[in-house]
């Protein structure tokens, strides 16, 4: 036990384990906060979608040259992201379809851009690290730390103030458009935080993985609370413990942080689920 | 003057066009049931009076104080509610939301209308209760006090006693009942069932080939209403 702590606080000494902790906990607030809506939406896989969009946009970005990325990733992923969400799902091709579509697309353009363009001689690295998250995060800059922590500020505020229109519209649009709320205005609202989010936890989690970060926090919360508003609570805290508890985990022994992450959130869905069904049992 | 009316309205998905040359009226403390065919374009007509659809021609005037954004509503359930983790507080909550435009959170005022309308429904004891461990009927009551939270003037049900029990179901018409003559509270109510159409409802709208809008008695003598409820009969025997 003292060999871990003593090799943690070896390592809490350098400033990039530092910034891999802020962020990381972070985004893992940032993105349990909308997951209960967007798994509540059934758009589960919305943030797989959108980070492969995002994937083929940096692709385009680097064949480009473009010198930072963000300003070309951030808009493409928030504009699929409006189409994905546009009110009422009453597009020509449904909403599980069109998810599956981009998503599948934009990886195959992304990949094959990168491979006839490439300027790079580790190509297959490059792939893995976009879609694993591999060691980027902790490779962050200050500048790019704090664009994550204004980023998240503007996302936690933006849900505390529209929490209740959040509620109605996920629960109910057709009703919510009915008296009076502007439905379509907020639909577009959890469009553009879901993908800014995404498009800061790619650091993170890497592209295939964030789809775990939105989920499970919100799946698990809902095997034990009953209301909105714990199930939110619950998720939130559940997701921020388990980022930082799979950020700590990956330093000590040395493993991927995002799959680390990700393969924590997984042990606290089972722990919860059966802490469901033993309450349930109980309850009753 | 009437509280809704509808002028050679037509309505359809796509410019096709599935109801044409509708016109009707409805006055405060009316019990309109609309009633016809699956097809027949009901549903159609009742999100086009939410405004939730664009009529393909003709106008939806509202009138005698009424806007419209002052109708409420009670759906039929949808998939997304069948497992949505909500206390029935926060549900009948979320009534209110179309008053508070921009506005974070709720006034101590809606939370009050909350709890008046959750009593009136005989709920108010459930108020913690999670939304999809309830029955039908409380599942219906609770949607109903959202509905009255949004208006106390016009409410649009759409088939509100479809998956309810015998019993659930007379509870249910009883309630509506009670809030159009106590509360004169004017109600449209879409129905497959036309003996309860017939049994509540002070108006009969019948759409479908032929297009019927008149009181209760008279449907009963028109050519639609008398084919109507002779084909219920046949099925009955």
């Amino acid at each position: 036990m003292n060999e871990i702590i003593n090799k943690l606080s070896f390592y809490m000494e350098h400033s990039f384990v530092r910034y891999a902790l802020i962020v990381g906990v972070l985004i893992a607030l940032c993105s349990s906060l909308l997951g209960v809506t967007l798994v509540l939406k059934r758009f589960s896989f919305i943030g797989d979608g959108l980070s492969h969009t995002a994937f083929g946009a940096m692709a385009v970005a680097s064949v480009l040259n473009l010198t930072n990325d963000m300003l070309f990733v951030l808009p493409a992923t928030v504009i699929c992201a409006v189409l994905l969400l546009r009110t009422g799902n009453n597009t020509k091709i449904k909403g599980d379809a069109a998810i599956a579509m981009i998503s599948v697309g934009s990886l195959a353009i992304g990949y094959l851009l990168m491979n006839l363009f490439s300027t790079s001689a580790n190509l297959s690295g490059d792939v893995c690290s976009t879609l694993f998250g591999s060691a980027s995060i902790l490779t962050l800059t200050k500048a790019e730390v704090w664009l994550c922590i204004i980023l998240s500020i503007i996302v936690v505020l933006a849900f505390l103030f529209f929490y209740n229109k959040i509620f109605a519209v996920t629960f109910d649009e057709n009703f919510a458009k009915a008296s009076g709320t502007k439905a379509g205005l907020y639909n577009l609202l959890i469009a553009i935080i879901i993908a800014v989010i995404i498009v800061l936890a790619m650091n993170l989690v890497g592209s295939l993985l964030i789809s775990a970060l939105i989920i499970f926090p919100a799946l698990s919360a809902m095997r034990i609370f009953r209301s909105f508003k714990s199930v939110t609570i619950c998720s939130a805290l559940l997701s921020v413990s388990c980022a930082l508890l799979g950020i700590l985990i990956s330093i000590i022994y040395s493993t991927p942080v995002g799959s680390t992450i990700v393969a924590v959130d997984i042990g606290a869905f089972a722990l919860f689920s059966v802490i469901g069904i033993i309450v349930q049992k109980t309850g009753n | 003057m009437p509280q809704l009316e509808c002028r050679n309205l037509s309505l359809g998905y796509d410019s096709k066009v599935i109801v044409s040359n509708l016109n009707f009226s409805i006055n405060k403390g009316d019990y309109l049931c609309i009633v016809g065919e699956n097809g027949s374009g009901k549903t159609t007509l009742m999100k086009t009076l939410l405004n939730l659809h664009s009529p393909i021609s003709g106008n939806i005037i509202t009138g005698d104080g009424l806007k419209s954004n002052e109708i409420g509503y009670l759906p039929q359930q949808t998939i997304v509610q069948k497992d949505f983790p909500a206390s029935v507080k926060e549900i009948v909550l979320s009534g209110c939301q179309g008053r508070c435009g921009l506005r974070p959170f709720y006034k101590r005022e809606e939370k009050n209308i909350a709890r008046e309308n959750m009593k009136r429904m005989g709920i108010d004891n459930l108020s913690s209760r999670c939304y999809r461990e309830l029955s039908g009927g409380q599942q219906q009551r609770v949607l109903l006090a959202r509905a009255l939270c949004a208006t106390r003037k016009l409410l649009l049900l759409d088939e509100p006693v479809s998956g309810l029990d015998p019993k659930a179901t007379s509870e249910m018409y009883d309630i509506i009942e009670e809030l159009n003559s106590q509360d004169k509270i004017t109600i449209i109510m879409i129905s497959h069932d036309i003996s309860a159409a017939v049994k509540y409802a002070s108006h009969i709208l019948h759409i479908g080939d032929e297009i019927f809008f008149g009181t209760k008695k008279d449907y009963l003598k028109s050519n639609p209403g008398g084919q109507f409820t002779s084909n219920e009969r046949r099925n009955e025997k």
